[in-house]
């Protein structure tokens, strides 16, 4: 305990540790949103994706400053969801198929590039993190990039909520309201794209898929309420951010995105188990329930 | 055999092994399992070190088809929950692969377990690690075992070459006519594993993924014959193979990277010229002009 | 004597559709193609304000691709659309459309009420959020199709018919001009179709022009005032008593119609 104090007072386990829990419940939220669409391994395709971005920004302006990073991982990224997109909709290519062929082909291309930059010299040990991610390596100055953008997408859901809400459950009906569906399926992406690349160098290119799938898909045993399911998940993910960083910084050495991920992954067991709405016990009261109930009305909903 | 025959030999016959088994699981629908799998194929080999404290083939082979097994009955499970089934494979896969890298940081530590390695693979080595054959010589470890796991490969779709058919066109008919279809599905799954982790010490976990996907959806575009698709995706994922290692002398840079990179560059090929599903072929077709 | 207060505007609107009928949809040339396959060549026709149509035709005869075509939910290769006798244009708001229940995610984190209320987002407006004024009117749309009991109810939890009636009274609230109905029969209880029915009928009563994809000949002539027969070309539309008849149904479905003992259906029109 006494060492867990002890921690808080070193300025830059404040920053990792603030930056951890910003970037944890921002991709909870997006999340909520990839999930709903089931899209979930899209995040782990363009995470892969945006490493040639990434390096080739890097070689391009020979500068490792995060924000010029964030802008290569970004412009990569969104190629290649357009990419995805493009396979699917203008081949017998199914969808599934498209990420992996994405995935790879530029990840392989983003290693070619790393090679090339490693070669070229300068300070290039810095790019391999973000493959692994070092969320302990990130200063004040990250903390303001990151965050400021964690908040973004978090403002962005909330000032949208009732748009969100239509065009995800059902996007032929938004259009005939009014609702563009089409320009919040691109804003979607765009928020997708914008909190992978900030996410990335936290926990890595690998692990990143658990940030937004897990929280997400945690939440939804605890509600039925699209509201309550953004806050829950933020609030997991902000927490496994919080924790993995802990227990990370215990001792040294220790990689802080897998302890994110297998917090998270704690979290989803026990909703899995024990959620109040969806949860595999709770589900079985209910069933019993309404077994009991049909068995003295003599009759369900239809009478 | 000459250091660049080896290095040719090896990725051709990892082209070829992951070329065939992709065909399969682009027409199961299980593209992104093999994402899955090989990342967690990491946890496996980990756990085989820590249990058997040696880094032979054996061993490493054994833990990865149980990982690969773990993976594959965890997804099916939460499915069965009601998880849809990216949400599902996401959650496995990351989890597995975020055990594996702490059991390294904190238990394996120095010994030679490279995640990067892992990962990345290093064919440029594999010649230098031979063993002696009676009849043939000396042979490279890697290529040895990739060329057992090719013949298992062809010899396991070629001998149920119509259950494999059946099961993946139709499951439900399928389990009609008494095929056992989970069965087939674990099988599937095992020479899955087994490929990529043959696979992995030249090419890496990821470009595995390259390898497995995406010669076999250039395949697709090409033919509507499950046969011919076999034979194409096979000869792609050697080209690539051969081509990719091309490209790495040319720009002195990453083996692995450059062959993932040229599966692109045949899938892109296909894309526009494939004269049954490229775009070319669609230009000239419109709907409505039949 | 009760007395009915309507503004100008109504009462110019009430003259011109009794001096002359307006066009609710008019539909010229439209072709659709999926993939290679051609799905509608060139339909032309057009629906008079306040009737009721029924879309009939065999499977794959392009039913629902049409009112999806029209809708601009899905590309059409040729062709041009109009409503109420304007210029194509966004008429968000009078148009409304009620999809197959298959058409959503019946999992979606959201209830009953919930659902019924999204169909007045079109009019709440960009930065505000429904009220109590708008749960009310979702309210008295669920009491409408008979589901005001269920309004907080999980969606996951509803029958096949109770989602369809969901599915009916957000488009009640979103009170349209011109519904589109993809096969809302299909597949219902028979509470739900004695709904749907009421509700179909409250709606001509009120002016407004209904499009239903219907799969059941038998109860045509008692549903719809008039029918459209598609089969990937049109193949006759008019007033029920005029085109529902042996001969254009034989045409529609090919000569492998089974009657069914329903052949005096189609004489004694």
């Amino acid at each position: 305990m006494i060492r867990l104090l002890s921690l808080f007072e070193s300025s830059n386990f404040q920053w990792v540790f603030i930056s951890t829990i910003l970037l944890g419940m921002a991709a909870g939220m997006v999340g909520v949103m990839s999930n709903l669409r089931q899209q979930g391994l899209m995040s782990d395709a363009i995470s892969h994706a945006a490493l040639p971005g990434v390096i080739l920004a890097f070689l391009l302006t020979g500068e490792k400053q995060l924000p010029v990073l964030i802008i290569g991982a970004g412009i990569s990224g969104l190629i290649a969801a357009f990419f995805i997109y493009g396979i699917e909709q203008s081949t017998r290519i199914k969808r599934d198929a498209a990420m992996g062929i994405i995935l790879s082909v530029f990840f392989g291309g983003g290693i070619m590039l790393l090679s090339i930059a490693n070669r070229s010299g300068g300070g290039q040990s810095g790019l391999d993190s973000f493959i692994f991610g070092q969320a302990a390596s990130m200063v004040r100055s990250d903390t303001y990039v990151m965050g400021g953008l964690a908040l973004l997408v978090m403002l962005l859901i909330f000032v949208f909520f009732k748009q969100w809400k239509v065009v995800l459950f059902d996007p032929q009906h938004a259009n005939m309201m009014g609702i563009n569906a089409h320009l919040f399926s691109s804003l979607y992406t765009f928020l997708l794209v914008l909190v992978i690349v900030i996410v990335i160098q936290a926990v890595g290119v690998i692990l990143m898929a658990a940030l937004l799938i897990i929280p997400a898909l945690s939440a939804r045993y605890w509600t039925h309420s699209l509201l309550i399911l953004f806050l829950l998940s933020g609030f997991f993910g902000g927490f496994a951010g919080a924790a993995g960083t802990l227990i990370s910084s215990s001792e040294s050495n220790l990689p802080t995105g897998p302890f994110i991920v297998v917090t998270s992954s704690g979290i989803f067991i026990l909703s899995l188990f024990f959620g109040a709405e969806k949860g595999l016990f709770h589900l079985k009261r209910y069933i019993n329930k309404t077994a009991l109930q049909s068995d003295g009305t003599s009759g369900g909903d239809e009478k | 055999m000459s250091y660049t025959a080896w290095i040719l030999l090896t990725g051709s016959l990892v082209g070829i092994s992951c070329g065939l088994v992709g065909v399969l699981l682009i027409l199961r629908k299980m593209a992104m399992m093999a994402d899955a799998i090989s990342h967690t194929v990491l946890l496996g080999i980990v756990s085989a070190y820590l249990i058997s404290s040696s880094l032979d083939g054996g061993s490493m082979l054994i833990g990865a088809m149980l990982a690969g097994l773990l993976t594959a009955w965890l997804v099916q499970w939460f499915e069965s929950t009601g998880i849809h089934s990216d949400a599902a494979i996401g959650v496995v896969f990351t989890t597995l692969f975020a055990i594996g890298v702490i059991l390294i940081s904190t238990s394996v530590g120095n010994v030679h377990l490279d995640v990067n390695h892992a990962l990345m693979g290093e064919i440029s080595f594999i010649p230098w690690n031979t063993v002696h054959l009676p009849v043939i010589g000396q042979i490279p470890q890697a290529t040895l075992l990739l060329m057992i796991i090719t013949i298992i490969v062809i010899a396991v779709i070629a001998l149920f070459y119509k259950e494999w058919k059946v099961t993946t066109f139709d499951p439900a008919l399928a389990a009609s006519l008494g095929i056992p279809v989970l069965l087939m599905h674990y099988v599937f799954m095992t020479l899955v594993s087994v490929t990529t982790v043959a696979a992995f010490d030249a090419v890496g976990a990821i470009m595995v993924v390259a390898m497995l996907i995406t010669p076999a959806a250039a395949a697709n575009l090409w033919t509507d014959k499950l046969l011919t698709m076999l034979i194409i995706s096979a000869v792609i994922g050697a080209a690539s193979s051969c081509a990719g290692y091309g490209i790495a002398i040319w720009l002195n840079t990453s083996i692995s990277g450059s062959m993932a990179f040229a599966t692109g560059i045949l899938f892109v090929f296909s894309y526009l010229f494939s004269p049954r599903h490229g775009q070319l072929a669609k230009w000239f077709h419109k709907p409505g002009e039949i | 004597m009760e007395c009915i207060f309507i503004t100008q505007k109504q009462f110019q609107k009430l003259c011109k559709r009794m001096v002359n009928k307006v066009t609710a949809l008019s539909v010229k040339n439209l072709s659709s193609a999926y993939q290679k396959k051609v799905v509608l060549d060139s339909l032309t026709f057009s629906i008079e304000e306040g009737t009721l149509t029924g879309v009939v035709g065999p499977n794959g005869a392009g039913k629902s691709t049409m009112i999806k075509a029209i809708l601009g939910l899905q590309p059409r290769m040729t062709g041009s659309i109009e409503f109420f006798n304007g210029k194509e244009k966004k008429l968000t708001n009078r148009l409304g459309y009620v999809p197959q229940r298959g058409a959503v995610d019946w999992d979606f984190p959201t209830n009953v009420l919930d659902v019924v209320t999204m169909g007045l987002y079109g009019q709440i407006g960009w930065f505000h959020y429904p009220g109590k004024k708008h749960r009310k009117l979702a309210i008295e749309a669920l009491e409408k199709v008979n589901m005001a009991e269920y309004a907080n109810r999980q969606i996951s939890q509803l029958s096949g018919g109770q989602q369809q009636r969901v599915f009916l009274a957000r488009a009640l609230v979103q009170d349209a001009d011109l519904y589109f109905m993809d096969e809302p029969f299909a597949g219902v209880d028979a509470k739900t179709e004695k709904t749907i029915i009421s509700v179909l009928k409250e709606l001509k009563s009120k002016g407004k022009t209904v499009l239903v994809v219907h799969h059941d000949l038998q109860t045509v002539p008692a549903y719809f005032d008039h029918v459209l027969l598609l089969n990937k070309q049109l193949i006759a539309y008019g007033p029920t008593e005029e085109t529902f008849t042996k001969t254009s149904l034989k045409k529609t479905y090919g000569g492998e119609i089974h009657w069914m003992g329903s052949d005096q259906i189609a004489e004694s029109l």
